[in-house]
């Protein structure tokens, strides 16, 4: 067993450059652990490194905790961050090994695509700013490198002023999400919809935003319409926590009362 | 390689061959079978500790990566006697299997000491991650109801 505890990002990036396994809260990695899925023998503990756990405005280190969201998040972002897991998970589990992991369920990603966050990632060699749309591409795959850290999340500069995240689970606490949601609504009607459990890859809701952004005073015909083209865009599947048709429909029915949510 | 950290106020040593978890060297190697091993996967807090002052599960928490943190059991919440958390769970008949009663007593300690008067609600959501396999949650939360009017 071979376990680099760097402080810095440059020792961080040195170790993954060398081959080692990154873990952060462990959440993920440490339940495949257990279950013997996997054996990282060399491994980079990153709960140290100061630069990953940097907040500053619109960039969130990869290092910040789902606890830290929670009481100082982005509206929608911090939503989501409160449905994590338990206060054990939270205290724990961070936003970069939840884009890392790019599991369907994986509550930050439907804000991450809704506002259009790009992953900042680095190596021993220099970084690159990925757009959402770019790193994530499958089930658990993204086009990070085995010589790469996430080490920020990059929103864009200004917010929209309305937003609200959803997720419909089994019950209310420690739950994965059967799916999940976040509009997002600008003051003057620009709206969009991440989707997630709903696809392969978090996903966003193109021709529904389109045209609910252009009606100033969405009528219950409009929200009935846009209900419909959200679970038309989805891309279920059946599986051991739900059905295709199932999260079809409440994939529609969530976007609809947070997009009411945003309207209030 | 060998792990050094603080564990319940005093210097301890791991010595680490393999990705394990702290659960396992706590319960293993370092003798203090206070933290249970359950589920294995973060779900039902029953191995719950305080590392770096944050309670985490120790099943997530691979031992390599403690070294130079502070780890507080189950063992090193009490001192003589028993601890208020201990006493309100005594008193009221809380504990049934006891299983989950170390994650508890760690996490409700840790809830008293950030909020000594927490209302019924702020009781439950710190006890999310702390499932009781004897459903006994009504008399676990009374228990701590009670505690938080005698500390208001
Ligand atoms: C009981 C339980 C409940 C959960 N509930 C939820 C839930 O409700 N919603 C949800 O979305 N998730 C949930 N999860 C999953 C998990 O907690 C989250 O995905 C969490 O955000 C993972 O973060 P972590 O820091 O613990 O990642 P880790 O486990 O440390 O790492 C995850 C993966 O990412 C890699 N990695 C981590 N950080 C970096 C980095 N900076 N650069 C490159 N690679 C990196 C690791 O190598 C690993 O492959 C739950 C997990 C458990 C055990």
């Amino acid at each position: 067993m071979h376990f680099h505890h760097p402080t810095t990002l440059a020792d961080a990036t040195q170790a993954v450059a060398e081959g080692a396994t990154p873990l952060a809260g462990g959440t993920d990695l440490m339940v495949e652990v257990n279950f013997r899925h996997r054996r990282p023998e060399h491994v980079v503990g990153l709960r140290k490194v100061e630069e990953l756990g940097a907040w500053e405005g619109n960039r969130i280190g990869a290092g910040v905790t789902w606890r830290r969201l929670e009481h100082g998040g982005p509206q929608a972002l911090a939503e989501a961050a409160r449905t994590v897991g338990s206060p054990q998970i939270r205290n724990a589990g961070t936003i970069g090994g939840n884009v890392v992991t790019a599991s369907p369920a994986g509550d930050g990603l439907p804000f991450l695509v809704a506002v259009d966050a790009k992953v900042e990632v680095m190596s021993a060699e220099g970084g690159r700013l990925v757009p959402w749309d770019v790193f994530f591409v499958g089930v658990k795959k993204t086009t990070l490198a085995a010589d790469e850290l996430v080490t920020a999340i990059h929103l864009p500069e200004s917010l929209p002023e309305r937003q609200a995240f959803g997720k419909v689970g089994v019950r209310s606490a420690m739950v994965i999400a059967t799916v999940g949601c976040v509009v997002t609504r600008t003051d003057d009607g620009k709206t969009t919809v991440g989707l997630g459990s709903v696809g392969p890859t978090p996903l966003r809701a193109s021709r529904a935003e389109e045209m609910i952004s252009s009606v100033t005073r969405p009528t219950e015909s409009d929200l009935a319409e846009f209900q419909k083209m959200v679970s038309d865009e989805a891309r279920p599947i059946t599986d051991h926590r739900s059905t295709e048709e199932y999260r079809r429909h409440a994939v529609g029915v969530l976007a609809r009362r947070l997009l009411e949510r945003c309207l209030r | 390689m060998i792990v050094e950290f603080l564990l319940n106020g005093e210097p301890a040593t791991a010595r680490i061959v393999s990705p394990v978890s702290l659960l396992d060297v706590l319960r293993d190697q370092l003798e203090l079978p206070g933290s249970k091993n359950a589920c294995e996967q973060g779900e039902c807090g029953s191995c719950s500790v305080v590392l770096d002052g944050e309670i985490v599960c120790s099943c997530l928490v691979m031992a390599a990566d403690v070294g130079d943190s502070e780890v507080v059991t189950v063992e090193g919440i009490g001192g003589d006697g028993l601890t208020p958390v201990q006493r309100a769970m005594h008193h009221s008949g809380a504990v049934q299997c006891g299983f989950c009663t170390p994650g508890i007593v760690v996490v409700a300690a840790d809830l008293f000491a950030r909020n000594p008067n927490p209302t019924t609600l702020e009781i439950k959501e710190a006890l999310a991650g702390n499932i009781c396999r004897c459903t006994g949650y009504g008399a676990i939360i009374r228990s701590f109801e009670k505690l938080a009017r005698e500390t208001s």
